[in-house]
């Protein structure tokens, strides 16, 4: 290229922008196996942002790092500072289990458990002690239900099995599910990528109305995707940061050659 | 821009196709162009004749690209630098186009030129026609090189030829001051004259769009105009052309 180009350093931090979780040179060992490399990335308040990037690039392990998923996994060890509202989560007075309660996550394959469709939505208040009364219980049972967009489809059946619903219903209930406890944010690990076409939309307009009242960071392989429903989209590459910037940047004019690389399907 | 291929590899078929279409439109419209002027000078009907013929091949290439783009954005998704190169192609085939119509044009208009009197030898047609397609071959020469600096140099240039059409157009007017009978004859060497000067427009939209296709980066800042003929009008009395609303007379 034989011109300057005068575009500012897309750092994507904005800082007129408020974070709601900051991560700083966060390096994550899998015992001797360094998988994150030093992250520097903000998550921005009721913004949905996407991290994309090949299997093994630590998008995953990154996500997880966000409400201590990585805790359970033996030799798993981060270092560096992630904080939810300027508190790191790594502090010694957090509890892991609030921390979950309010950065809340939805797996790749819908998990309901083995219960009624009520039950797997309940369980999370109850066990937090979010409802004082039956009542309260069926008023947060209703209100997750009908923000996860599966009221309509479920609430004559409420006492089915979660199990019994199609993939994509399932999906919505475990939605609906980390939605009752009121978290502030919503971890999404390649949610659509176990649906067809059609309850994928459902889900990804779900995931635009879900903006507004929280934080999203959603994991997937579907650049499509991470283009349809983020507001910013981060690019990892062999456990790097690469590149983290407003969506519709990234992809028409992305700075990095390997995100051009990877987002255009050529060899990184 | 990456020139590294793509795991799929149909899809780097497919863009270099599209490419070669570009390129060979690219060419077609340049030796339109080129014969067009050659026929205008030349007085030479039959040569103005294969002009026109040649451009209903340009307007077929056009639509095949026009095609081309449409499915691939439907099929490839592309994303970046790729997306960037599809829609800057469609763009860049429309302006080729129209290059190829102006062209046309102008061999159509030498076909009526030859029909009446010539008026005295026009230096003005040739110089223009020249410019232009200097610009017209710069500007494929920075699709085939993926040069951006060449970009930014035609669009520098436009401005030349505004400045030679602004003379060619007071020229003609006095012509047309002097003997009422080179009217027909002088209106449509204006006509050529616009039509060469839109070339250099084309040329300059080209330019453009191709700086963001291989940079990412728009050109945002007003390129130079200099193109005053919408303003420019005869004093009946001294029979001197003046600029409407310039307070230094005739000079633009």
């Amino acid at each position: 290229m034989q011109i300057q180009t005068t575009l500012p350093q897309a750092t994507g931090n904005r800082p007129e922008a408020k974070a709601k979780m900051a991560a700083r040179n966060v390096r994550m060992y899998y015992g001797e196996k360094l998988a994150l490399k030093g992250i520097d990335l903000d998550v921005r308040d009721r913004e949905v942002t996407a991290l994309i990037g090949p299997s093994g690039c630590g998008k995953s392990t990154f996500l997880r790092c966000l409400n201590r998923m990585n805790d359970v996994i033996e030799g798993a060890r981060v270092e560096g500072q992630i904080t939810l509202d300027g508190k790191d989560i790594y502090d010694r007075s957090i509890d892991v289990v609030q921390l979950r309660a309010r950065v809340g996550m939805v797996f790749q394959k819908p998990n309901p458990f083995p219960k009624s469709i009520y039950e797997n939505v309940a369980y999370g208040p109850k066990i937090h002690g979010l409802a004082r009364s039956r009542d309260d219980l069926d008023k947060i049972v209703e209100s997750s239900l009908m923000k996860a967009g599966l009221w309509e489809e479920v609430k004559s059946r409420l006492q089915e099995s979660g199990t019994s619903l199609s993939g994509g219903q399932q999906q919505r209930l475990c939605i609906a599910r980390a939605i009752a406890v009121s978290p502030e944010v919503i971890l999404m690990d390649e949610p659509c990528s176990a649906l067809d076409p059609i309850a994928t939309a459902r889900i990804e307009e779900l995931i635009d109305e879900l903006r507004t009242n929280f934080t999203i960071v959603i994991v997937t392989h579907s650049m499509q995707q991470a283009a349809r429903v983020s507001q910013r989209t981060a690019f990892f590459h062999l456990g790097d940061l690469v590149e983290v910037g407003e969506t519709a940047q990234i992809f028409t004019n992305p700075r990095d050659d390997r995100t051009q690389g990877y987002i255009t399907g050529r060899f990184g | 821009m990456p020139t590294n291929d793509h795991i799929v590899k149909s899809f780097d078929v497919e863009l270099d196709d599209l490419s070669a279409k570009l390129v060979q439109m690219g060419g077609m419209v340049e030796a339109e162009l080129q014969e067009a002027i050659a026929a205008f000078q030349q007085r030479n009907t039959r040569r103005a004749e294969q002009v026109i013929a040649a451009d209903v091949k340009v307007d077929q290439l056009y639509e095949a690209v026009d095609q081309q783009v449409v499915r691939m954005l439907a099929l490839r998704q592309p994303m970046a630098s790729d997306l960037r190169r599809i829609v800057s192609s469609l763009r860049i085939s429309s302006d080729l186009e129209r290059v190829g119509d102006y062209a046309a044009n102008v061999a159509k208009r030498t076909i009526a030129l030859n029909q009446v009197q010539m008026i005295r030898p026009q230096s003005g047609i040739p110089a223009l026609g020249r410019l232009v397609q200097e610009l017209l071959k710069e500007i494929l020469d920075a699709m085939a090189d993926n040069d951006p600096a060449k970009c930014l140099d035609v669009r520098a240039r436009d401005e030349h030829v505004d400045e030679l059409y602004n003379s060619v157009f007071r020229e003609l007017l006095t012509y047309m001051m002097e003997d009422p009978r080179n009217i027909t004859a002088t209106t449509h060497i204006l006509f050529i004259a616009k039509n060469l000067e839109r070339i250099g427009d084309h040329a300059t939209n080209i330019a453009e769009t191709l700086h963001y296709a291989i940079t990412g980066v728009p050109l945002r800042e007003a390129r130079p105009k200099s193109d005053v003929t919408s303003l420019t009008l005869v004093d009946p009395g001294t029979g001197d052309t003046i600029v409407a609303g310039r307070a230094d007379g005739d000079k633009p």
